[in-house]
This record gives C-alpha cells, sequence and structure tokens, in this order.
C-alpha cells in the first residue's frame, strides 16, 4: 500500500530501488511522477535500468517530451532575448530555463513552463512595453490581480504570447515586496554569470538561494519536490568544484536575509534525496540538524496517493496560510483573502 | 480509490478509479474481452468533490493524470460516458509516442481507411457500418500515427453512436453487444457499441495508411480531390498534440499525407456513403 510520495523520492534518490517494484509499485510511482511533474527527471534517472515494458514505453516518452520542452525553452528564452536586445539591460534567465540554458544536471528532464526572466527593477517598464511590442499579451483581465501584482508582487502580471501561446514571467526580485525578507536583487544581478549572447543566469550561490526561496520564504510549498530536486542537482554539481559551494551558499544568503529559508531546504533535501549539504562553525555557524517541524514540511511535501492525487487536505491548507502569511502582513492578508474568496477562489480542494 | 479497473485499447493501457461502483461494473461489462495492463499509460479519476455528494445528488467529476479544469461532471446515470471522457482526454492531452489524429479508421488487406471530420460527419457511424460489412474496425474516435514508422496503429474504444445513427447501427448490426441508452448528454442520445471479437482481437495490429476520407453529413452525393497542402492543414486541426510533438508530428503528418491519397465525400444517407467509400478503396487504395 502506497501512503505517500516517499515511493518517488526513493526512486530519484536511489534508481535501484525500483528494483523492488511490482506493477502496482510503477504504476503509483508513475502517476506520482507525472502530478509532480518530474516524469522527465525519473526517466533520466532510471535510463537503462530493468523495469516492466510498459513503464519502459512511458519513460522514454517522458525523455523525448522534456527534450522537446527543452527545446521550446530554449527558443522562448531567445525570443524575448530578441524582443529586450534593443534596451540593452542584463536579463537573468531564472529556473528551469537557466538551468538547460547553461546545461546543469539540474535541468536533465526538467519539465519547464513559463520563461522566468529577471530584470533590473527600475527598468522593468522599459522590459514591458518592448514585450507588448514584441506580442506578448495579458493573461489577467482582472482589475484587481493587475493592481495586485504591481502594487505588491515581485513580478510583473504575467504576460503570454499570443502566437506561440507561452507565458513569460518577468521579475524584478524573487520574492514579493510586501514579504518581511527583502533579498538585494541589483546584487543577483550584478553577480549573474554571463552566457552567450546577452543573457545570464544567476551565480551559482544565487541559483540555489532562488531555488530556497521561491520553496520556503514564498507560496504553499506545491511542486516542492521538484524544487528540492533541483536544489539537490545543484548542490552536488557546484560543490565537486569547489567543497565549500555550501559555505558560500550560506554567506550569500545571509546577505539576502534567505539563510533561514536556505537551512530548511538543506534540511530537507537532506532527508529526502541525502544531499550532502555541509554543516559549518565558522566562518559562519549552520548547523544541518534536524528540527521538529522539518516533519511538518515532509508531510506537506509528501502529500500523494498512488493516484498522483493530493492528500492531507489540512496540511496543505495550514501551508497555504502560512505562505500567504510570509507574503503579506495580517490586516493587508485579510483583505486579500476575502476579496479572492468573494471571486471564487477555493485554496484547498 | 474505492472501485478500480484497467483495460487495454490498441497499444495504450488504463487505469479507472472511481467512487462509485456502477461506472466501474459498465466497463467491465462492455470492455470484458479486453487485456489488461499490468502498468497502464493513463489514469483516470471519477470521484466526487465533497465526500457527501457520493450519496447525495451523486455527480461524477473527471480526473487523471491530465486534467482541464473547471470541466462540468455528470450525473452518475452517465457515469460510463464520464469514464470514457476521461479515458479520451489523457489521449488528447497526455499522448506524446503517437500522433493523434480525431478520426476513425478501419482495415482492409493491411490497409488502413482513416475518416476524419467534425462532429455529426459520420465518423463513428461509418466505421460501425463498415465494420458490419466485415471490415476490422480500429477505432471510431482516434487514430495513431507512429511517427517512427507510419503506420496507423488502432484505437478501438467503445463506439459511441449519437441520436440518428443509433437505429441506422443497430438495424445492421443487430446482434451486437451495446451499453445502456443515456438520454439528454452533452451530445444528445448517446449509447455504445463494443466493437466485435475481430477487432478486440487484432487491436494491436496497425496497419498502413491507403486512403483518408473527409466525409459530410447531408449534402447531395459528390466527391472531391484533396490536395495533401489541404489535407495537412485539415490534419492539423483534427490532431490534438500536434504542436505538442513539434518536428516528429510535422514529419509524421507530411509524410502521410504525400503518401496516401485524399477524398473529400457529401452523402445524403449511409447506404450512398458506405457505396462511395467501397468505390473509392477499390479505386485509390
Amino acid at each position: 500500500m502506497v501512503r505517500d510520495a516517499r515511493l518517488l523520492t526513493d526512486a530519484l534518490r536511489d534508481p535501484s530501488s525500483t528494483a523492488a517494484l511490482d506493477a502496482n509499485g510503477w504504476t503509483a510511482l508513475l502517476a506520482m511522477a507525472r502530478a509532480e511533474q518530474l516524469i522527465g527527471t525519473l526517466a533520466h534517472r532510471l535510463d537503462g535500468l530493468p523495469m516492466p515494458e510498459a513503464a519502459r514505453r512511458i519513460l522514454a516518452d517522458a525523455r523525448a517530451s522534456a527534450g522537446q520542452g527543452r527545446v521550446a525553452a530554449l527558443w522562448e528564452a531567445e525570443m524575448a532575448r530578441r524582443a529586450l536586445a534593443p534596451l540593452d539591460m542584463p536579463v537573468v534567465l531564472l529556473k528551469g530555463t537557466a538551468f538547460v540554458a547553461a546545461g546543469l544536471s539540474a535541468g536533465a528532464g526538467r519539465q519547464i513552463g513559463d520563461l522566468d526572466i529577471l530584470v533590473p527593477r527600475e527598468r522593468i517598464g522599459e522590459a514591458e512595453a518592448a514585450l507588448l511590442a514584441a506580442g506578448w499579451e495579458w493573461v489577467k483581465p482582472d482589475p484587481y490581480d493587475d493592481a495586485y501584482y504591481r502594487r505588491s508582487m515581485h513580478e510583473l502580471p504575467p504576460l503570454i504570447h499570443r502566437e506561440r501561446d507561452r507565458m513569460i514571467d518577468v521579475h524584478h526580485t524573487i520574492l514579493p515586496l510586501t514579504a518581511r525578507v527583502t533579498p538585494d536583487a541589483a546584487g543577483l544581478i550584478a553577480d549573474a554569470c554571463p552566457l552567450a549572447k546577452g543573457l545570464a543566469i544567476p551565480s551559482p550561490e544565487g541559483l540555489v538561494i532562488h531555488a530556497a526561496a521561491h520553496l520556503i520564504a514564498d507560496g504553499d510549498l506545491a511542486g516542492g519536490l521538484r524544487n528540492l530536486w533541483d536544489i539537490d542537482c545543484l548542490v552536488r554539481e557546484y560543490s565537486e568544484q569547489d567543497s565549500d559551494f555550501c559555505l558560500s551558499v550560506y554567506e550569500e544568503a545571509h546577505r539576502h536575509g534567505l539563510l533561514p529559508a536556505v537551512e530548511r531546504a538543506f534540511r530537507l533535501t537532506k532527508k529526502l534525496y541525502g544531499t550532502p549539504v555541509k554543516s559549518y562553525e565558522n566562518p559562519v555557524r549552520v548547523i544541518l540538524q534536524p528540527r521538529a517541524s522539518d516533519a511538518l514540511y515532509l508531510r506537506r511535501l509528501l502529500a500523494r496517493d498512488g493516484w498522483g492525487r493530493q492528500t492531507r487536505r489540512i496540511t496543505r491548507f495550514a501551508f497555504y496560510l502560512r505562505g500567504h502569511w510570509l507574503r503579506m502582513p495580517p490586516l493587508m492578508l485579510a483583505r486579500h483573502l476575502w476579496i479572492k474568496w468573494r471571486k471564487g477562489d477555493r485554496p484547498v480542494s | 480509490m474505492r472501485h478500480v479497473t484497467r483495460l487495454r485499447i490498441g497499444p495504450i493501457g488504463f487505469r479507472i478509479g472511481s467512487d462509485w461502483r456502477g461506472p466501474i461494473a459498465a466497463l467491465d461489462d462492455l470492455y470484458r474481452d479486453y487485456p489488461k495492463p499490468d502498468v497502464p499509460d493513463f489514469n483516470v479519476h471519477l470521484f466526487a468533490a465533497r465526500p457527501w455528494r457520493r450519496v447525495f445528488r451523486p455527480s461524477v467529476h473527471i480526473g487523471g493524470d491530465f486534467v482541464i479544469p473547471d470541466a462540468a461532471p455528470l450525473p452518475l446515470s452517465m457515469g460510463l460516458l464520464a469514464a470514457e471522457m476521461g479515458m479520451n482526454l489523457q489521449m488528447a492531452l497526455g499522448q506524446r509516442r503517437y500522433l493523434l489524429l480525431h478520426a476513425s479508421a478501419v482495415e482492409r488487406d493491411g490497409k488502413a481507411l482513416l475518416m476524419t471530420g467534425v462532429s455529426g460527419a459520420g465518423k463513428s457511424t461509418l466505421a460501425a457500418l463498415l465494420m458490419a460489412r466485415g471490415w476490422r474496425l480500429m477505432g471510431d474516435e482516434f487514430a495513431l500515427v507512429d511517427p517512427a514508422s507510419g503506420l496507423i496503429h488502432g484505437f478501438p474504444r467503445l463506439i459511441s453512436l449519437k441520436n440518428e445513427a443509433l437505429p441506422v447501427v443497430e438495424a445492421a448490426l443487430p446482434d451486437a453487444r451495446f451499453g445502456e441508452i443515456m438520454e439528454g448528454t452533452p451530445k444528445g442520445t448517446l449509447r455504445h457499441l463494443v466493437p466485435n471479437a475481430r477487432a478486440i482481437a487484432a487491436m494491436a495490429e496497425p496497419a498502413v495508411p491507403a486512403l483518408i476520407l473527409f466525409p459530410s453529413f447531408g449534402f447531395a452525393a459528390e466527391e472531391r480531390e484533396v490536395m495533401p497542402s489541404e489535407a495537412f492543414i485539415r490534419l492539423t486541426q483534427a490532431s490534438t498534440n500536434y504542436v505538442t510533438l513539434a518536428e516528429r508530428g510535422f514529419d509524421a503528418l507530411t509524410r502521410l499525407v504525400q503518401g496516401v491519397p485524399a477524398r473529400a465525400i457529401d452523402y445524403p444517407n449511409t447506404d450512398t456513403a458506405i457505396a462511395q467509400v467501397e468505390r473509392l478503396w477499390r479505386e485509390l487504395a
């Protein structure tokens, strides 16, 4: 009997563990991997291992699909680059597109939805105008949503390209403006690593910190297994080049006010994926001892059944509230949730 | 989920779970001669939005590996239809191995005839009538083009017959197995027809595409050659995953329209249509 998504995290952490699965186990594993948008990643991890023929075909399809997704994501980045090139402003790719553009292991098989980019806050109006002129259009027709994004969020309201039907999220920082933590967005841009033709990706530390901020300091942990997998891959890959990579991450995270988020993310990814994260006494003191509250996070992250359906409604609702609590001050939160409720939003189903 | 069944249609395996016994019992009955996959390609969930809606005014929500937001639920009396829609939805949104054409397909001598058109053009009806005349039914809803080989794989799910097609097909296939008659569905009166034993036994065998027809019901008998360029455009519109498959989809479709003759046929009644199809098949396939 499958209790939660531990089946999936175990398969990613130790692909040979799938040797023990029967047909029902494979069925559950594939359903969960699809639901967590990790099936392409799983396909890469399990490539070449023995498995039922049906599972092999499903994973081969997932691998081909991720390969096509990679091409489409890079093309979308190129389209944005062309639209923004005349402005001569720094354009930093974020998340999945950054991983595949830089050929990082976190990009192998990764599902990539929207294009996420970071531009300087003082120039975001220019970026918006250039994208609108190049064929992107508003997605959110609702004036409240639009005003909410512009006043409170770390990105423009999402834009969609009218011909290619692909979304772009234009960020000017990595956490909502109303959050209690204010990362140094200008620093992230200044430290970015240039790629060819005017695009860039965040520094190695910046990639990890953004992933941790996105997961822990913002939102309700939905899709968190994929986020933690990104962090696992980044830490492993960069630690091979620099054995004190974790220390650099802690120092940089401290500067952004995101050290607690990084510590939490590291404890969780170590627990789920066995990530080789390190503790330090000097020059910063970061001791990655498990905390009691981590169990709650794990309970939320692993809330899937063998059909890929979400479970544990109450836990999920608690994290939904927590996500909003971090995002905005109490009065604003009350007003926001009231307006969303009246518009028919129901957070947890 | 409380009630579960598995079934394979052509090369595609499904696992269907339901909060109610009814839809699963209907599937187990009508699909009783179909093989059961060990690891299915897709999962379908038929569920109640709230626990009490299992019993009180039960309404069936359709979920699965792939979902569309805000899909309208169906009453429990249409549970079988919900299951069929759930399976179609997984194919339409999630199929990545084959280029999916919204078309019916029948086979003779290892060669496939594809028929595609808007809803009401007669795809399902003509496929069922051709099955009654000895053709092997490959499917009434989707034809699967293998980009690697160019071959057509069948998807012979239950044939979905609607409205005025029902008496016509019931008369042509008096001994066939039918599902319950469902009145007042989103597509009117609907009844499922079980494909014959031959269609089920041979469902894993692909066929070489030999003729593409674009039938239109309700007009005087007429035929027109469809050039590869027009066939290409019409088939991109008839495919749910052409864009997703990208280059593989383009190559598969180009190969299909360049190698296979295509005709548009108008027909006033099914007897005329069957005669047109048989004649075009003799001339072109």
